[in-house]
């Protein structure tokens, strides 16, 4: 199979203005992924799907990551200009300040896709696409008109993280409810805390328990 | 039971196959099949819309056994979720620790000595082969055979189930994988009762075929029904027996060759039709090459260690990263993608479940055909609630 | 000829139905209770807590250093350290936990606790008929109920209990071993400074 740089030089040049950049994975495994633009996404992966080189026509995965909104903390040196009072006399001097300026770095939801030919016998490639961002802007395209084996997985991270799919032919619910509220996969879901009916006899889970419904339950005490 | 209109919602290029044509004049039934139902592999649900006998359409339900199995792995360290992963597939859990294990040991640069590997791939074709029996167990069962092949493979199971509680401890749960190896070496008398009870499974399957095979209440049945075509297959990502069975040769063994599978003579079998005939016959060839493999394999296990000497259990920190690795599990393709940031816990698991995906295709083999090869068709697919929902 | 199959098939059963009357092979059921199969050696169910000589609290191995209740996958165990230390098996002064519960509604047999006990203390039993009626509390085990003694130990895993004890064996031998060397290298030391001291001291103003 060919590189991630050879395979994003053959989408470049079959979808002009793809804007596909390379993710580096440190670390051993060294599975690089292929970042796609949203607006050509679905040019992209038809092209993947039906290059008779490439000819990835089999998405054997499709993962939904939550990345949350970091807050990113750098100590910049500033130099400012300040009065003081030297022997009586006013003066200005500069002095260089070490100064701790916070940032918000704002998360996003991601999907990543892994996709093998079985046509060719290669794989695996890694495509990924990300949100904008974690409340308002968390729709993308669909792949599943183009893989069929992706429509209970979409569905799959619809329902557990929001990722809204447009274009995909039937997206509600697959594990929870219908009638669920919320995203339960996302690293800042809070469960209820009247979930547990009868609570184990460790920490955490039985005294939100107990708060809840009243010191009598857990099986001590 | 309501009564409901159908309606097509078909997008474009959607590949699905037209819904059938009503016969006959009236309304047609709506009826929930399951969760609670004696055929349906554990809690699982399919409404179907019915013209007398044949349904028109099919959804199925399920997320009755969703144990967030995804949300518990970000909260505990790599080595504790190992034994959750037992309990996925339930039936082949040495398996789901494989494929667990090779993930992790992608992710972490580690790599498993000699012995163990064997050991692996003894462990996982004695899994494919009780899995398999069980699975057309289950099958005839469903077919109204009231057990008797079911207690046949049960029988063997037993005696498979036995070698596993005299290695690991536990007869399902056997949480044996480790990071770099496997978690207690074996002896040369477990070597030898291994060795007799493969010894014991061609006549088991020899046995099993004479009993079922020719008969005609089977092929009758089974053979023209749920047909699954080639390039549906490919396109809905379906791995495991039913690809196979539809002719596609696309066994992740041959493919990726990962553990020691490569030293190991073995064929593929494929079908032709893509019916439940094939997908049967498919499992029982299947059954006779694992013994194959199991007789190479057993012919020269190495000595050695079973574990990789710079393995760590407690303080297991692998390096910022992400790594897929996938399996051939008995139901199909078993991938593990782990994101790691660092720190002793998983920042991301995800299990990728073959039977949820060959679910994707329950709608399409169904339409126009009967109740009862509703029935049947779902339990070729050969699925376990506990991967699907996890 | 049409029904050959079905006919080859009730042979088979046929076969075996007869077979079981005269082969063992083909007669597979155990007439659970009355007769039960020995379970294997390496057979594992819910843990328990190991204590040496004939005194459980005493001799009790573990030190409550809590490394189980951590990696616990469910966190089933619930340690409370003491705050002063007694004396273990080799003499060395140890803590002990005061509070030991495992609740075995929760516990799922994974091993892991034995796996990562440094000091052999907890290990896997094989009672599996544990089932009361009981429902809160019967099923948490505080650890009087898991304390079993060396001796049962050897009873149900006599191969891995061998192991174990020529293990803790080879490790007192060593600690021994250092603190005797310990011991010596102390008492030559001492020897040395009481000898310097009764030297007589250098002439004062020698070199004046």
């Amino acid at each position: 199979m060919k590189t991630v740089e050879e395979i994003r030089a053959a989408i470049e040049a079959a979808v002009p203005g793809a804007g596909v950049t390379i993710v580096p994975n440190p670390g051993p495994a060294a599975q690089h992924s292929l970042l796609l633009a949203k607006e050509t996404a679905v040019a992209v992966a038809k092209f993947l799907h039906n290059d008779p080189e490439l000819a990835f026509d089999f998405c054997s995965n499709v993962t939904g990551v939550d990345w949350l909104d970091k807050e990113i903390a750098e100590k910049v040196k500033v130099t400012k200009t300040v009065t003081r009072t030297v022997d009586g006399v006013e003066q200005q001097a500069e002095e260089t300040v070490e100064e701790t300026r916070k940032h918000v770095e704002p998360g996003h939801l991601e999907v990543v896709y892994h996709l093998y030919s079985m046509a060719k016998k290669h794989g695996p490639l890694v495509v990924r696409m990300r949100t904008g961002n974690r409340t308002d802007q968390v729709e993308l395209p669909s792949f599943t008109p183009i893989w069929r084996g992706a429509e209970f997985q979409e569905r799959e991270v619809f329902d557990l993280y929001g990722i809204v799919f447009t274009g995909h032919p039937d997206l509600r619910r697959i594990l929870m409810w219908d009638e669920f509220k919320d995203h339960p996969m996302r690293k800042d879901y809070v469960e209820p805390d009247d979930f547990e009916y009868e609570p184990t006899a460790h920490d955490a889970v039985l005294k939100r328990a107990q708060e809840h419904k009243g010191k009598g339950i857990g099986n001590r005490e | 039971m309501s009564v409901v209109e159908t309606k097509t919602e078909r997008a474009e290029g959607w590949n699905r196959p037209p819904q059938p044509a009503p016969e006959g004049e009236g309304e047609l039934l709506e009826i929930a099949m399951g969760p609670h139902h004696p055929s349906t592999h554990g809690v699982f649900r399919m409404d179907v819309v019915l013209d007398g006998e044949r349904v028109m359409k099919l959804k199925p339900v399920f997320g009755y056994l969703h144990r967030n199995h995804e949300q518990l792995g970000e909260t505990m360290s790599y080595l504790a979720i190992m034994p959750y992963t037992d309990r996925l597939d339930y039936f082949c859990s040495l398996s789901n620790n494989w494929g667990y294990a090779l993930a992790v040991e992608k992710l972490a640069g580690q790599e498993a000595p000699e012995r163990a590997q064997y050991l692996r791939v003894i462990l996982a074709e004695l899994t494919r082969i009780q899995n398999h029996a069980s699975s057309i167990g289950f099958l005839l069962q469903e077919m109204g055979a009231s057990g008797t092949p079911l207690m046949y493979a049960f029988r063997e199971r037993e005696k498979i189930l036995d070698l596993f509680e005299s290695l690991t401890g536990s007869r399902m749960m056997c949480n044996y994988m480790r990071f770099g190896g496997c978690r207690v070496g074996v002896n040369d008398a477990w070597l030898n009762a291994t060795r007799k009870v493969v010894a014991g499974l061609p006549k088991f399957v020899d046995e099993f075929e004479a009993l079922l095979t020719g008969n005609e209440i089977l092929m009758a049945r089974t053979q023209g029904v749920g047909v699954l075509k080639p390039e549906l297959a490919v396109n809905a990502s379906i791995t495991g027996p039913m690809l196979r069975a539809s002719g596609v040769d696309y066994d992740i063994r041959k493919v990726d060759r990962y553990g020691i599978y490569d030293r190991f003579q073995f064929r593929v079998p494929l079908g032709d039709h893509g019916d439940i005939y094939d997908r049967y016959m498919v499992r029982v060839l299947e059954m006779r090459e694992s013994i194959h493999i199991l007789e190479q394999a057993l012919k020269d296990v190495p000595g050695g260690p079973v574990m990789d000497p710079k393995a760590k259990i407690r303080g297991f920190r692998p390096k910022p990263g992400e790594a897929y690795a996938r399996i051939e599990a008995p139901k199909g393709e078993l991938g593990f993608y782990v994101i790691s940031d660092g720190s002793p816990n998983p920042y991301r698991y995800r299990v990728r479940p073959p039977s949820m995906i060959n679910l994707t295709v329950l709608e399409d083999m169904c339409l126009g055909h009967n109740v009862a090869d509703v029935v049947l068709i779902f339990g070729s697919v050969d699925i376990v609630l506990g991967e699907v929902d996890r | 000829m049409l029904g050959e199959g079905i006919i080859k098939g009730m042979l088979e059963t046929a076969k075996n139905f007869a077979g079981s009357y005269v082969s063992k092979e083909r007669l597979t059921t155990v007439q659970y209770p009355e007769e039960r199969e020995a379970l294997p050696e390496a057979s594992r169910n819910f843990p328990i807590l190991i204590y040496d000589g004939p005194e459980w609290e005493a001799g009790l191995r573990c030190v409550a250093c809590q490394i189980c209740e951590k990696e616990c996958p469910p966190k089933c165990i619930l340690i409370e350290k003491s705050a002063d230390k007694k004396p273990d098996a080799v003499g060395k002064p140890q803590f002990y936990p005061t509070r030991f519960d495992i609740d075995i509604a929760v516990c799922m047999s994974c091993q892991i606790c034995v796996e990562v006990c440094p000091f052999e203390a907890i290990k896997m039993d094989k009672e599996f008929e544990l089932a009361t009626d009981d429902r809160f509390g019967g099923l948490l085990h505080d650890r009087h109920q898991l304390a079993k003694s060396n001796e049962y130990y050897h009873q149900i895993h006599p191969v891995e209990a061998a192991e174990v004890d020529a293990r803790l064996a080879e490790e007192r031998a060593a600690a021994a071993a250092k603190s005797k060397a310990a011991a010596e290298a102390a008492a030559a030391k001492a020897a040395a400074a009481k000898a310097g001291a009764e030297k007589p001291a250098p002439p004062a103003g020698g070199g004046a």
